[in-house]
């Protein structure tokens, strides 16, 4: 390399080098997260809808419900309503179209690992979810509803809904790197209906019936919800149950996140290793 | 470093049954500034996509800045600065936050990087937008971050996809200042494709002339264009016929007469003195000119001579292949379709003979490249 030394371009030699596999994470998470606020019309409706159902139904169903004992329809909506605030929010489509404007190849191009990549918007979209859940949560506070646990009951409350929040990322961006295409990417949250309803979200579990109860015998956000809902009226959320800390019902939540994030992280894997493989 | 900076040993690249690439040598040294010329469609995107990374090449070998582009790809990526042909750029970032971006991803320190990013924004000029939303920046600005962002980590190679097309006059002239002031002050081996002659002419130490995945020339600009012959006469008239060019042809001085659709230019070493027994040939075969000038030899004369069409003009999509679209109909060129023409790439290049008529063919490539 030649170098005059006097322009001001060869003032500082620099060597590029491969950054570290955490540094390249907070790379990518770091920009993704830079645009979360630059683009509230993604992120408004995401808190919007969830407190807007949850008072409706609260304002609707509340009073039908007090019939049973112990039994608080707000503090058993809560974990529905923070549910709806973190699932299916993602950067999935800023991924699509990072790939369609061709700026997902200028990172190719550079030196940064091939997981990364993916995972830097992972750590972004937690960082989101987390902080959806958190108004919700300040508006069934405000509402009357209490934990049990304190204020530790809220963080693992927090922390269980986030995690939630983000293997169902794995879902779209699944679909966003398999196909680039924003169209199928929005597409992607039509699976949101049948996982969050087809479960115990307006009837606690002993009242379901029929087919339903069947189908959320087999759906992970029953347990979710189940855990979710231990950390505020005790016992899952069935009336009359104390208000103690649950391992079981807890373990049985993580354990349900875990088997569906099995799922979707491997897709969203598969489809990333598709897509970073030089074709 | 003595080693070339790029070598490529027969490299292709397959689409289907169509080869984009169909066997490309080529060997650049450390330093220089090596122009890519042809038209869209020619393979010139898909060769640098293969240089630097993004694509595997389907046969024969790429080496850039000493190392395998399909085995070392990694370390390939480290050495190389690429600003590819749309800016690939995120509206959402300012200016600032792209650059220092891309430095943390090649692992420059937080110092490195600040010092960097000034550095840089005093070769590519973009003033107080720096630190707004690339949304909000002209196409000539973002081109010129893109070119910024390419050379945060210092690259030893630069590769520039058509790093001027769609770029005002202006701008294009102060993105050919900024490769000059990079190449002279910093000896960055430029990789440059490009479809404007000007261009290349005006950047490059050589220009390797590509049509049809194939390199058809190689030299540099002065030497490509002494293979023409000194002058060319243009005369453009209303109608052309195999009589007015085999009159064009007995004229003492001339050296070769090519054809298109209403267009003769006549090559000649001393124009002057045959500017007019042409015009009178001309007249005497009964042709209507309706100009006819003198000039010395574009890089286009070279294009148009080796491949029978003008590489500028020419109406085309972005499909790779249609290129030969408006070849001239003198009955010189022939229209090759798509299939024909994957077939006519598909051939090793030895075994294309030079060109007999006219207007040679891209089939005189093997004696042209040898020349430079």
């Amino acid at each position: 390399m030649i170098s005059t030394g006097a322009a001001p371009t060869t003032a500082l030699e620099v060597q590029a080098r491969p950054a570290g596999f955490v540094v390249d994470v907070a790379s990518v998470a770091r920009r993704a997260i830079r645009q979360i606020p630059r683009e509230p019309e993604a992120v408004i409706p995401a808190l919007i809808v969830p407190i807007f159902f949850y008072v409706l139904n609260i304002g609707a169903l509340s009073d039908i419900t007090h019939t049973a004992a112990k039994f608080s329809f707000k503090s058993f909506e809560l974990p529905v309503a923070v549910v709806f605030a973190v699932t299916g929010v993602s950067r999935a489509s800023a991924l699509v179209t990072d790939i369609q404007n061709g700026y997902f190849d200028r990172l190719m191009i550079t030196p940064v690992r091939r997981l990364p990549l993916l995972l830097g918007l992972m750590t972004a979209d937690l960082t989101l979810v987390m902080a959806l859940a958190v108004p919700v949560i300040v508006v069934g506070l405000a509402l009357g509803v209490r934990f049990h646990g304190g204020v530790l009951g809220i963080v693992v409350f927090v922390i269980l809904s986030g995690i939630w929040g983000l293997v169902f990322t794995g879902l779209p961006y699944a679909i966003a790197l398999k196909t680039g295409n924003p169209g199928a990417v929005n597409a992607s949250f039509i699976l949101f209906f049948p996982i969050t309803f087809l479960s115990t979200t307006f009837v606690p579990k002993p009242y379901l019936q029929g087919w339903l109860a069947s189908v959320a015998n087999y759906n992970p956000m029953t347990y979710i919800l189940q855990g979710l809902r231990s950390l505020i009226v005790g016992g899952g959320g069935v009336p009359g149950s104390e208000p103690t800390w649950n391992a079981a019902f807890l373990g049985q939540a993580l354990l349900a996140i875990a088997a569906f994030g099995a799922i979707s992280l491997s897709l969203a894997l598969l489809a990333l290793r598709g897509r970073v493989r030089r074709p | 470093m003595t080693e070339p900076a790029i070598v490529t040993e027969d490299i292709a690249r397959q689409f289907g049954d169509y080869w984009a690439v169909a066997g490309v040598d080529l060997e650049i040294a450390a330093g220089e500034i090596y122009g890519f010329l042809g038209p869209n469609g020619a393979g010139k995107s898909t060769l640098v996509r293969m240089l630097c990374t993004l694509l595997r090449p389907t046969r024969g070998r790429g080496v850039v800045a000493g190392f395998d582009v399909a085995r070392d790809p990694e370390k390939v990526r480290l050495r190389i600065g690429v600003a590819l042909q749309d800016a690939a750029l995120d509206d959402r970032q300012t200016g600032r936050e792209l650059l220092d971006l891309q430095g943390r991803l090649y692992g420059l320190r937080r110092d490195e990087r600040s010092v960097r990013v000034e550095q840089v924004l005093r070769l590519v000029d973009i003033g107080t937008a720096i630190d707004r939303l690339i949304k909000t920046y002209s196409g000539g600005m973002k081109r010129r971050l893109d070119l910024a962002a390419a050379l945060i980590h210092d690259p030893d190679i630069l590769f520039l996809d058509e790093p001027t097309t769609g770029l005002d006059p202006e701008s294009r002239a102060a993105v050919w200042d900024e490769v000059r002031s990079l190449n002279e002050q910093h000896g960055t081996t430029i990789f440059l494709t490009t479809q404007y002659l000007e261009e290349a002419d005006e950047l490059a130490d050589r220009v390797g002339i590509i049509s049809r995945g194939r390199l058809v020339a190689e030299g540099t600009p002065d030497e490509l264009k002494r293979t023409v012959g000194t002058d060319v006469i243009v005369a453009r008239v209303e109608s052309l016929t195999d009589t007015t060019l085999r009159s064009l042809q007995a004229v003492p001085g001339v050296d070769e007469v090519v054809a298109t659709r209403n267009e003769v230019m006549v090559h000649a070493d001393n124009g002057g003195a045959v500017m007019s027994p042409v015009a009178l040939a001309l007249h005497q075969a009964g042709t209507t000119v309706v100009s006819l000038t003198l000039r010395t030899p574009t890089l286009d004369d070279v294009f148009l001579q080796l491949t029978g069409t003008h590489l500028q003009g020419e109406v085309t999509s972005d499909a790779e292949g249609q290129s030969a679209e408006h070849t001239g109909d003198a009955g010189h060129a022939e229209h090759e379709d798509h299939s024909r023409h994957a077939e006519f790439a598909a051939r090793p290049p030895q075994g294309d003979g030079p060109g007999s008529g006219p207007v040679p063919h891209a089939d005189a490539q093997a004696g042209m490249a040898e020349t430079s």
